[in-house]
């Protein structure tokens, strides 16, 4: 079973062509097929929605203690559609090619072309639920510009995008519920995919209030349930977000494509002691105006403002000249990174860098004295000016971070760091958007299809929507066409008993080890491995090292976690404890892609694979592939390649300078 | 920035789950850096109860970003606490001093029972919404997004509206727990957009039936909710709801 399931033909046909194509299912039929969804995010709710709308029987789980509490509505930034209402040369193509390249050329282009025709849809479809987006005064539809691109094509609803997307596709979810298509399980946690003759046949839930253990039926089983970056300890995640569910699919079977491939976020508040719980992103749209440097002196401790001119080192434009600070997210993160291993870095951690808006304050209130032609203006008015501009364009931004900080960012520059914030890699999955199980699918973020070893900004929420909404409703209906004479199997059936037990044994097993020591020591503890070893940079002896003590942690984890409480009530430790467990494999199952990835390409940085100027390499002659792993058993993968072919894009290597 | 340490006495709301009485606890919360959020200051203290042996408390929370809306904290009588327009996961131990007795209590209101310690149930909203919170559209039956503009002034008053986080604040701050600055919230948003006006009516009907069947109070214009909204959603949008309402019981044609 590994077979990417392409159509045949010229790319731009492949998707209708499907379309045209494949199975449907007659009304009457769908009322006796039952789909469960793992998380409502964008990719969850959305398809929860639709495929209610289409009269499946839909059953929706999520952790959290309403479906609109998901993470996908903390993004900021945008949405990417290939619209062209700006008439600036976008195109389907353009938007394509954009995210292929971003990506590094490891993301598969049929997969990609298909979210570029599907972009427009969204946003129609968004607008028709009542999504505010930002507006010009003609009334229209309103854009800016992203990293990585040259068009303007991000739609976005202040710096609240997310959150306004995924309250568009929860209302659509919830009116399902009330028509009695979706039945909603809030405050419930899927712990095992019940599978029988093969194929994905439902799922083992926790009810997280009273820690009852639930099965449910299902005729195909959708993982919806977002990336795994807190494997990390420190991300911009939620404090929730978890790799567990699609963990263990990879137990049953479906192979885990690219884990090594993290995004790093370059612009976010560092970190301010031990007892940091998260990471704050600043959206990436400040570094249209703030400018990046750390002083020209290795331990320089004057404050910015004693700092002169001169003295200051502008890193990304002094390296990049074409792009200067709008580099890629995995270029900014790797120089700051750089300049901070050297000593160049600032605050009381000196793991930080400046990300300055004086020079725009002061331009932008230049532009205003033109605009409304004032005379004799003195320098703090024209700075004054200024402010209320970058106040209008990121004011939200910035009362966030002074929030945080204590600092003000109107007049101290800001202190960013880099932070891990997406995960290109999931589980792999097909044009279909089928895993290698049989009836089990994923979406969104949680699998690995388009965003190759880069994420473009504004790409995620389009990925989620276009997966939730437009893709797989054909596509799963390709497979239930087909599974209408199977009837709803009962859940007394020996395989929902066994796996039920087995869960059961695991759950008891936490409260029984009774060791020393909290879940979050281990998970805290396994975050520093990751990112000292397998995070911004990573070279062999480091990722072996790494390998060894994550199995080393796991184990001592096993014996010396201690889990208070009991196991049939809320017990937010079981669940904690839960996650971290399956975290400490997937762990060691990204240091082993890493290892095995012996190039450098988009947020992944072999030590041993640069140029001469420190950049990164890639190796198409030997790693155009995506790396799909199998998992054989405790700490044992077996690896299978799907080769990449470019026939639109042909690889080039990135430069940016 | 100046940092400093400090330790604190907490009195915190205790109860195992929605059939025990409850009670507070008094607990002492040592070296808590300023810098900390009051989220983590709770991970401070859970970390020592775990360490001796005792129960953690439960509280609600995810994203720590003010922006998911799970965090749900009543400290020391305000609903997220001192700062205006904050979530309780974005306060920060800077609002506090040395020596300090800091009071927190879940959300209180009878339409929000007490899950464990800090944790209610919030899902009367989820039902509210589902009343008629939307609009209705399939999938796929959406024109261009562009075909019909909208003023721009009521746009922003839409999103305005549209950023409620639904964390229930409004409702713990109101003397009545009523939910109909977070009920407005949503027929506002909608009554705005051409896209909503359809249904203007039936919604508006619809949600503020389903919202007194949810056993939430009236509304007698105190202005609480709008005081303690850490998203800062604005008084306004009752009067709007309260236009919505009684035009649809003097012309709807049911």
């Amino acid at each position: 079973m590994f077979d990417a399931k392409i159509p045949a033909g010229p790319l731009n046909s492949k998707w209708e062509d499907y379309k045209g194509h494949c199975k449907l299912v007659n009304p009457a039929n769908k009322r006796n097929l039952e789909v469960i969804i793992i998380g409502t995010g964008l990719a969850g709710a959305s398809a929860a929605a639709s495929l209610g709308e289409l009269g499946y029987k839909v059953k929706a789980f999520c952790f959290q203690d309403s479906p609109r509490r998901a993470h996908s509505i903390a993004a900021q930034g945008g949405i990417n559609a290939a619209k062209n209402y700006q008439n600036d040369g976008d195109s389907v193509f353009r938007l394509f090619y954009d995210t292929v390249k971003g990506g590094d050329y490891r993301a598969r282009e049929a997969n990609v072309h298909r979210l570029a025709e599907v972009s427009g849809n969204i946003i129609d479809q968004c607008v028709a639920q009542g999504v505010p987006f930002a507006r010009e005064y003609g009334g229209l539809l309103s854009n800016r510009s992203f990293g990585g691109t040259q068009v303007q094509r991000t739609f976005y609803a202040a710096g609240q995008t997310g959150q306004q997307l995924l309250l568009g596709a929860y209302s659509a979810l919830e009116r399902q519920v009330a028509l009695g298509n979706v039945k909603m399980y809030n405050r419930h946690e899927m712990l095992d995919i019940v599978k029988i003759d093969g194929k994905a046949r439902g799922i083992i839930a926790r009810n997280l209030i009273t820690g009852e253990l639930e099965r449910h039926f299902g005729h195909a089983v959708l993982i919806c349930s977002g990336g795994y970056g807190n494997v990390f300890y420190l991300s911009t995640n939620a404090m929730g977000s978890n790799v567990t569910a699609a963990w263990k699919a990879t137990k049953n079977g479906a192979y885990f494509a690219n884990p090594c491939f993290t995004q790093i976020h370059p612009t976010c508040i560092p970190v301010s002691g031990d007892h940091q719980s998260k990471l704050t992103l600043m959206s990436e749209s400040l570094r249209n105006d703030g400018r990046i440097w750390v002083p020209k002196k290795q331990n320089d401790t004057r404050k910015a403002s004693d700092i002169p001119e001169e003295e200051r080192d502008y890193y990304l434009e002094r390296r990049y000249p074409a792009f200067g600070n709008l580099v890629p997210r995995d270029v900014a993160s790797r120089a700051a990174k750089e300049r901070c291993d050297a000593g160049y870095g600032v605050g009381t951690s000196k793991q930080a860098v400046y990300l300055d808006f004086a020079a725009a304050i002061e331009r932008y209130g230049n532009i205003e004295v033109g605009k409304r032609q004032l005379s004799n203006v003195s320098k703090e008015e024209i700075i004054k000016l200024g402010k209320e501009v970058v106040a209008e364009k990121y004011g939200n931004l910035f009362d966030m971070y002074a929030k945080i900080t204590g600092e003000n960012p109107y007049e101290l520059p800001m202190r960013i760091y880099p932070a891990v914030h997406y995960t290109m890699g999931g589980l792999w999955v097909d044009y279909e958007l089928g895993t290698t199980v049989p009836g089990l699918y994923s979406l969104g973020e949680a699998n690995f299809s388009d965003h190759g070893a880069n994420r473009l900004g504004a790409s995620a929420l389009m990925q989620g929507l276009a997966d939730g909404y437009f893709v797989i409703p054909y596509t799963v209906g390709n497979y239930l066409a087909d599974e209408i004479r199977t009837k709803a199997i009962p859940t007394d059936h020996p395989a929902f008993v066994e796996a039920e037990n087995k869960v059961r044994e695991t759950i008891n097993k936490f409260i029984n080890i009774k060791g020393t020591k909290s879940v979050d020591f281990f998970h805290k503890k396994l975050g520093k491995i990751m990112w000292d070893k397998c995070g911004m940079a990573r070279n062999e002896k480091g990722l072996k090292e790494a390998i060894e003590e994550i199995k080393a942690l796991r184990a001592e984890f096993w014996k010396d976690v201690r889990v208070p409480g009991e196991a049939n009530e809320f017990n937010p430790e079981l669940e904690k404890a839960g996650r971290v467990a399956d975290f400490l494999e997937l762990g060691e199952l990204m240091c082993i892609d890493a290892l095995n990835r012996r190039e450098s390409c988009g947020g992944h940085f072999r030590e041993e694979s640069q140029t001469d100027e420190g950049e990164a390499k890639r190796d198409d002659e030997n790693f155009s592939y995506v790396s799909a792993w199998e998992y054989k058993g405790d700490g044992q993968y077996e690896l299978h390649k799907e080769p990449l072919e470019f026939v639109e894009c042909k690889p080039t290597q990135r430069s940016y300078k | 920035m100046e940092h400093y340490n400090m330790n604190l006495t907490l009195k915190v709301w205790r109860q195992k789950n929605k059939n025990d009485q409850g009670r507070f606890e008094t607990l002492q919360a040592k070296n808590i850096s300023s810098e900390m959020s009051f989220l983590e200051m709770f991970d401070v203290v859970n970390e020592e109860l775990i360490n001796e042996g005792k129960e953690p408390i439960a509280f609600d929370h995810d994203c720590r970003e003010g922006i998911c809306g799970m965090c749900s904290m009543h400290i020391n009588g305000r609903a997220h606490g001192p700062w205006d327009g904050t979530t309780t996961c974005q306060l920060h131990m800077r609002a506090f001093k040395d020596g300090d007795t800091i009071t927190v209590e879940p959300w209180r209101a009878g339409a929000f029972p007490v899950i464990k310690d800090l944790t209610v149930d919030r899902s009367a909203f989820d039902r509210i919404i589902e009343a008629g919170g939307y609009i209705s559209v399939n999938t796929g039956n959406a024109q261009d997004a562009n075909c019909l503009p909208v003023d721009k002034n009521k746009a922003d008053l839409a999103f305005a509206a549209a950023a409620c986080i639904g964390c229930g604040a409004c409702v713990a701050a109101c003397k009545n727990s009523s939910a109909m600055l977070f009920v407005s919230a949503k027929v506002s948003q909608l009554a705005l957009l051409p896209q909503g006006q359809p249904e203007k009516q039936s919604r508006a009907l619809n949600m503020v039936a389903q919202m007194d069947k949810e056993g939430f109070g009236s509304c007698t214009n105190t202005g609480a909710c709008e005081a303690e909204c850490p998203k800062e959603i604005s008084l306004t949008n009752i009067a709007r709801l309260n236009r919505e309402f009684i035009g649809a019981g003097f012309s709807s044609e049911k």
